[in-house]
């Protein structure tokens, strides 16, 4: 039998036709079958993270000490006794926290009092524009955080940050651990990385607030800035607030009741 | 051919060199596949073992990325099983002995994972 061009085309373009649409099919269905990844469950969601101190219910050390344990004792953070010292929350005098504020006539309270000190998570984050890496970035509820296996040590984002929110290892974090007492639930740090405050990011994740908040009784509020009915909105509308060195443009995420 | 002894001695020796791991290997015993301990109290992994045997260090690569930026910390498997996305709270809760279970693959193999430099290994070593 003898075969004409047009119909051998005729015949060609047809399976060619069936084959792909087969082809497509087990790409839908393979598709379907991949596993997938999703947000869980009952986590926390916000358009901006933002937390507001309210200083004046931090006076005596010991106000200070149940929020900053809470967060060491459960990042694994190390207690470091010299000046290589690595710390996600810790205190200052009113005078290096807000150093563009200082004003000779103080009230004595206000210029006595310790404030906390912590990652601002910047709207602007010089920090995550200087890391070469990328082991910076800020994911877009406003939290500000490190991927610590791609982090280089190059201390770029320390020379950036303003506020001094970061710390570098110099030496084996787990040195000056109790490896027996650790928390097995959250990774340590090895030497050669910068470590800093994360706004509890994976326990926003499991639904949970920052550990800070928790142990603060009501003192640190935590919640979605983007949300005018949220507890962090509304104390920000009846309370005189700041924020750290508002003149550098960062817009930081952490508000202070003076 | 010029230089007749010191070329055909030249190849000797090269040769001789570029063999060197089989005659250095030779009538040693074969390769084993280690003998691993499997977790006592878990059937299956998040995936069929032969994919996991292969591809663990790219599903570790992906759920880090995932967790870490995308904050998509659940992962559905392809039976359609729940696995929180995490090394420490869900690869090692059943991989408890990690002397037995991870480092003998790796050290049979000369693998140098630096995982456990940060990430606390299990205390449980059935």
């Amino acid at each position: 039998m003898k075969r004409s061009r047009r119909q051998f085309l005729k015949v060609a373009s047809l399976s060619v036709l069936g084959l792909s649409a087969q082809l497509a099919g087990g790409a839908i269905v393979s598709a379907a079958e991949a596993p997938a990844y999703q947000p869980n469950e009952g986590g926390l969601k916000a358009g901006r993270w933002a937390m507001v101190i309210d200083t004046r219910g931090f006076e005596t050390a010991a106000d200070f000490e149940a929020c900053i344990k809470a967060c060491h004792q459960y990042h694994n953070v190390p207690n470091i006794p010299n000046n290589q010292e690595v710390k996600w929350l810790w205190t200052d005098k009113y005078e290096y926290v807000f150093p563009d504020d200082v004003n000779e006539h103080l009230s004595e309270s206000v210029r006595s009092r310790d404030y906390f000190v912590l990652c601002n998570h910047c709207e602007n984050p010089p920090c995550v524009r200087v890391c070469p890496t990328k082991a910076t970035y800020k994911k877009p509820d406003g939290i500000v955080t490190m991927d610590y296996h791609r982090c280089i040590g190059c201390r770029f984002c320390m020379a950036g940050c303003p506020y001094g929110a970061r710390s570098f290892n110099f030496a084996n974090p787990r040195r000056y651990l109790d490896m027996g007492a650790i928390n097995a639930e959250y990774p340590t740090r090895m030497m050669g990385v910068v470590e800093k405050c994360t706004f509890c990011v994976e326990r926003l994740a499991k639904g949970q607030l920052p550990l800070c908040v928790e142990a603060s009784e009501g003192r640190i509020l935590f919640g979605d800035l983007s949300d005018p009915e949220s507890e962090v909105r509304k104390a920000l509308a009846e309370n005189f607030t700041i924020r750290r060195k508002p003149s550098l443009g960062t817009q930081p995420g952490v508000y202070y009741i003076i | 051919m010029y230089n007749t002894k010191y070329v055909i001695a030249g190849l000797v020796v090269f040769l001789a060199l570029f063999t060197s791991p089989f005659w250095l290997n030779m009538g040693k015993a074969s390769y084993q596949r280690p003998e691993l301990a499997l977790p006592a109290d878990a059937k299956e992994c998040i995936e069929p073992v032969d994919y996991m045997r292969a591809e663990h260090m790219q599903i570790l690569d992906t759920w880090r990325d995932q967790a870490l930026r995308e904050g998509k910390r659940t992962y559905v498997a392809t039976d359609g099983k729940v696995w929180n996305v995490s090394l420490q709270n869900t690869c090692m809760k059943c991989h408890a002995n990690k002397a037995d279970f991870c480092d003998k693959c790796h050290t049979t193999n000369s693998v140098n994972v630096y995982c456990w430099d940060c990430h606390v290994e299990p205390k449980g070593n059935q």
